[in-house]
């Protein structure tokens, strides 16, 4: 029998994803992907292929075990809360499964999403050149699908897994963070100054209707200047659109490629990963930068990421998780203000 | 309108918007597809992706590979005919879809012949849509099927397919709630344009046909038959016909007939 996942339990919301698929959007295709690259490429990096796929997983949560031999898994995202056959785990790890063990991931104090990698690669055929899933058209991972309990996922070109658990070092894991900065345009000319003082101005809260495809905020209704409709135009990862009931709409990993709604403003490339690990009910303020600003926090979210990812002992015995979450044991985390 | 000057306008830092105006126009969309292909001929290093829309031509690019400076000049040098020479004898229609006028076509546009059956049993909608415009459901069959459609884009879920050039006695507001998931192949009207369903999704337009034609299919490549620049002719079948026609479909077999240009 061939190394593989068995997924015991999964919340709404698991799914393959891989860097996403390239090159469609014209054919009316949605890229999908992670919802926090940098998280998903911590894990990817961790497992030894960042081209790689992992699973993605919501505040739902996911349990798994392994059959037919152990498989290495690398994980990262959120301050989710592990457990290896109960016991507590760092939020970015790397640890062998073996068969019959359970691996629990939970939501824990913070952060939305997390990534699972194995040391190897899912028996899965991609398509369109990703494994990347998107459930609105039935493409890519798992027959095009969320994941569910029974479900097995083969693995094949297996590397060693570690010998007992340790502790990714990733520079570019990025927490959840209130403020997040954007880039005002390509239609902020069908809002008034007024308008655009009040989006910059106001605290937003992250709605419960929130998904891969949009998190929707909660807060005043911003007026449109000239009606709420314009001939479709095209949509990346980021764009705040302004629908007709005022409430703002950020798109994100599962966004249709096109659009009819005015975007105010697009959040940054470098805050995107910050934002998607939002909760709903989390607070969230727009900061306007320029380009400039934009690109060259850019560059230095870039450069963190060059930097690599470290694989590094873990340094306490049996600790229990609330003193493992208090800890911040994953190197390198800047705060947001750093990057100002 | 076309703008006397196209638009270079940031959505976001990675993705440049060249907007050449805000209507559905074909002489519009042409110059928007013209500089697509150039763009893809050229293959610039740092350009990632391009979305072709009614109106603009969405640029993916790397900023840390090429700056937004580098990119706005080199799509100048790439628009065929220059920027602003053309502006001048752009089109300055109504900012409405076209009435039924042939379907202006790209470089390379081809046009094709599209099975489509309006059978009220598949069409879900072709009564409602007929009372909303006060026409006999056979009236409205005829009166689309009698239209060349220009393909403008791609958008929403993959294969659908945007098409202007609807007859102006057709055009139909759009629901104020969607109705719900479209079967597959769905052909709808709204919001003054037709377009072409895959996958079943809710939507505020209305089923008036239906095509055996799978529009977007991965065992093709590219998946999509038709491109946008394309023409499309909707060739009315029976229920009997369209039953036919699917199963040979759902074996693989592509439907819709390329004719010559005339």
């Amino acid at each position: 029998m061939k190394a593989a996942l068995r997924i015991l339990s999964a919340g709404p919301g698991a799914t393959i994803q891989d860097a996403g698929r390239r090159g469609f959007m014209r054919f009316g295709v949605t890229p999908a992907g992670p919802m926090d690259r940098g998280a998903f490429l911590a894990a990817a990096a961790a497992a030894g292929d960042a081209h790689g796929a992992a699973i993605e997983t919501s505040l739902g949560g996911l349990e798994l075990t392994t059959q037919g031999g152990g498989i290495g898994l690398a994980i990262a995202g959120g301050a989710f809360d592990l457990r290896l056959d109960g016991r507590a785990l760092p939020a970015a790890c790397a640890i062998a499964l073996e068969p019959g063990a359970r691996l629990s991931i939970r939501a824990g104090k913070a952060g939305a999403w997390c990534y699972v990698a194995p040391f190897g690669r899912f028996a899965l055929s991609p398509v369109l050149g990703s494994l990347a899933t998107h459930s609105r058209a039935a493409i890519g991972g798992l027959d095009g699908r969320m994941l569910r309990a029974g479900d097995i996922l083969e693995i094949e070109n297996l590397r060693p897994a570690p010998g007992r658990p340790l502790a990714i070092e990733a520079p570019w894991l990025e927490p959840a963070r209130a403020r997040i900065r954007v880039l005002l345009g390509p239609q902020d000319d069908y809002f008034s100054s007024e308008t655009i003082e009040e989006f910059l101005s106001s605290e937003w809260r992250i709605s419960p209707r929130c998904d891969r495809m949009a998190y929707r905020l909660e807060g005043p209704a911003l007026k449109h200047l000239k009606g709420h409709d314009i001939v479709s135009d095209g949509l990346v990862f980021g764009a705040i659109q302004i629908p007709g009931d005022g409430a703002p709409l950020i798109l994100m990993a599962d966004r249709q490629p096109t659009g009819g709604y005015p975007k105010i403003a697009h959040v940054i490339g470098a805050d995107l990963d910050a934002l998607a690990q939002m909760r709903p009910g989390d607070p969230v303020m727009f900061e306007s930068v320029s380009w400039d600003q934009a690109v060259a926090a850019r560059r230095r979210r870039a450069e963190r990421v060059l930097s690599g990812v470290e694989l590094a002992p873990l340094k306490q015995i049996e600790p229990t998780s609330e003193f493992l979450l208090s800890r911040n044991l994953i190197g390198g985390v800047v705060d947001a203000k750093d990057q100002n | 309108m076309t703008y006397p000057q196209p638009r270079f306008l940031d959505a976001g830092e990675a993705a440049l918007v060249v907007e050449f105006g805000d209507s559905v126009d074909p002489a519009l969309n042409a110059r928007v597809l013209c500089l697509e292909a150039a763009l893809q001929n050229a293959a610039p290093r740092g350009i990632e992706e391009t979305i072709p829309t009614y109106r603009s031509l969405m640029v993916l690019y790397d900023p840390l590979v090429v700056s937004r400076a580098e990119l706005v000049s080199m799509l100048k040098t790439l628009a065929p005919g220059g920027f602003s020479s053309k502006a001048e004898t752009g089109s300055h229609e109504e900012d409405t879809p076209e009435p039924n006028r042939r379907a202006e076509t790209s470089p390379k546009g081809a046009c094709w012949r599209l099975p489509c059956c309006y059978d009220p049993e598949l069409a879900e909608d072709i009564a409602l849509a007929a009372q909303k415009l006060d026409l006999t459901c056979e009236r409205l069959a005829a009166t689309h099927a009698g239209a060349d459609y220009r393909v403008y884009m791609y958008g929403f879920a993959p294969g659908w397919c945007y098409l202007g050039g609807l007859p102006r006695e057709l055009a139909l507001p759009r629901r104020a709630a969607p109705r719900g998931p479209t079967p597959q192949g769905a052909v709808l009207i709204g919001g003054g344009l037709s377009l072409v369903a895959t996958n079943p999704m809710p939507t505020g337009w209305y089923v008036i046909g239906r095509t055996p034609e799978r529009m977007f299919s991965l065992e093709r490549d590219p998946p999509t038959l038709i491109q946008p620049g394309d023409a499309i002719r909707f060739e009315p079948v029976d229920i009997h016909a369209f039953r036919a026609l699917d199963a040979r479909a759902a074996s693989g077999e592509s439907l819709a007939r390329r004719e010559e240009t005339p």
